[in-house]
């Protein structure tokens, strides 16, 4: 039962995300996305993991897609749309795939399931629960590399301001 | 024989639940469109629906019935999947929150340990079906409405989030159960005094996430016609609808078992369990209703301005200072 749900999970994922990548049409290209998302958190409730699954429709699919929307709605597509292609150079991309497929292959067949680390064993997880545990893992030994996360978003924010008042500036 | 019933008879006591919460629920939604109505008529020196049935009770079961017979219209050039599917998503998002809220200790129907996380993650996604519908019909209005709810339900759903976390915080779970438990066992009983800001910022935020007046600008009347629901007719527009009651019940329910005790009241009620957990849920509905006919409508900038500038910083403020108290105390 548990592979039969995974080989369709897997399958609906790979297909999702293709489907994206080869939608013509932007919005359908966003929807796909959404169906993919969603079929990811089921991935991750069927780990056990439903605090990463909540997480995962509330953030990817109900914040960042939403506002991929609005960005489309608000630019034209008119014109992209009548591309015969967006890039010329898109046949090296197939020499990537075959690359990422070895790195995949290698990587796959000298797996080995990682030991418990930390305070992030099973019982644990089972005992206290997973935010409480992600929270503090999170916040007491990788709170440097989360810091330093912020300040790069923070970084973009700031840039993407900075952007837009440039472009009022000229136009006055 | 006896071995399959003991296999099944946990599925199916489930489903029988569901079922009982979802007819008690529309129930309540289809009355609720009643309510609203009558206490409007009443707040504006007006009767309110009094024909059908005594005293108009009928008047919901009528409009559906009418909705029901209307005639189906898709507009030329419109998204046809997606316009079929945005207010079958818009409900069914709304509507599956409620499998999550308690009633009463012995009835949730998914006692999930991140159920606050469901909740939010399910309204996030609710706004699909505004989103998609204003895009799919081809129409301008249709599509400015759209435009205008992403942006608002995006920029109010950080505030809402945020203004959970002091609760999360104070109960030191995510489970709306445990939630209700540990409040009861507090020293105020419930958490909208100590969270008072938070239970401020929840309630403004749930209102502009439901679409509702004030805070109703994807449908402004007077710019937009009826914003993204312009082109529905018949039974679809019922649906947006539906899915707009929904959200009202259903966030009135998260705010009365974060913030105001949920199923426990002064003293238990014999034979009713749930009385205190619906006269809080009907408290709060009233007081939607009351809102709607008082305040008039922000401004856009107001509106996203009172979001970012005002509410967000209230519930980081609110956090911060649960925070410490939570250290200190």
């Amino acid at each position: 039962m548990e592979k039969v749900l995974f080989g369709y999970l897997a399958f609906a994922i790979l297909a999702s995300a293709l489907l994206v990548v080869l939608s013509r049409h932007a919005v359908k290209a966003v929807l796909w996305g959404l169906v993919m998302f969603l079929h990811q958190a089921v991935l991750f409730l069927t780990l056990q993991a439903e605090f990463l699954a909540a997480i995962q429709i509330l953030v990817y699919a109900g914040a960042v897609l939403v506002l991929f929307l609005f960005v489309i709605y608000l630019i034209n597509l008119r014109e992209e749309l009548k591309w015969p292609k967006f890039l010329a150079t898109y046949p090296l991309a197939f020499l990537v795939i075959f690359f990422f497929l070895v790195l995949a292959g290698a990587g796959i067949s000298g797996f080995t399931p990682a030991p418990a680390k930390g305070i992030l064993s099973t019982q644990a997880l089972l005992s206290r629960g997973h935010a409480r545990l992600l929270g503090e893992h999170l916040f007491r030994e990788h709170i440097l590399a989360f810091e330093a996360a912020g300040v790069l978003l923070l970084v973009a924010v700031l840039g993407a301001v900075v952007l837009v008042r440039r472009i009022r500036e000229e136009e006055r | 024989m006896e071995g399959i019933l003991k296999a099944v008879l946990p599925g199916l006591i489930l489903v029988g639940e569901a079922l009982v919460l979802l007819v008690v629920a529309l129930l309540h939604v289809a009355y609720t469109t009643y309510a609203e109505r009558k206490v409007i008529g009443r707040m504006q020196q007006r009767l309110g629906p009094n024909r059908v049935g005594p005293r108009g009770l009928l008047q919901p079961i009528a409009d559906v019935l009418k909705l029901l017979t209307k005639e189906d219209i898709v507009p030329l050039g419109a998204e046809k999947g997606l316009f079929y599917l945005a207010p079958f998503i818009s409900l069914v998002a709304g509507a599956t929150s409620l499998a999550v809220i308690p009633v009463w200790e012995k009835f949730v129907l998914a006692n999930v340990n991140v159920g606050l996380l469901v909740v939010l993650a399910l309204s996030s996604l609710s706004s699909y079906g505004v989103i998609l519908s204003g895009w799919a019909s081809n129409s301008r209005y249709a599509f400015l409405g759209g435009l205008r709810a992403s942006a608002q339900v995006v920029s109010y759903e950080v505030a809402m989030a945020l203004s959970l976390v002091g609760v999360i915080l104070l109960a030191g779970s995510m489970n709306l159960a445990e939630i209700v438990k540990a409040q009861a066992a507090s020293p105020f009983k419930v958490y909208a005094i100590p969270q008072i800001v938070g239970f401020f910022v929840f309630m403004v935020s749930a209102i502009a996430e439901t679409n509702r007046v004030p805070f109703d600008l994807p449908e402004a009347e007077t710019e937009l016609v009826a914003g993204y629901f312009v082109e529905y007719s018949g039974i679809r527009f019922g649906l947006f609808y539906l899915a707009e009651y929904f959200g009202m019940v259903v966030m009135s329910a998260v705010a009365v078992t974060c913030f105001l005790g949920g199923w426990s009241g002064p003293f238990e009620v014999p034979g009713l369990p749930f009385f205190w957990f619906l006269l809080k849920l009907y408290a709060l509905l009233f007081l939607y209703i009351w809102v709607r006919a008082t305040l008039p409508r922000y401004r856009y900038d107001q509106l996203m301005g009172l979001g970012w500038k005002i509410l967000i910083p209230l519930s980081l403020l609110n956090i911060l200072i649960t925070g410490l108290i939570k250290l200190w105390v």
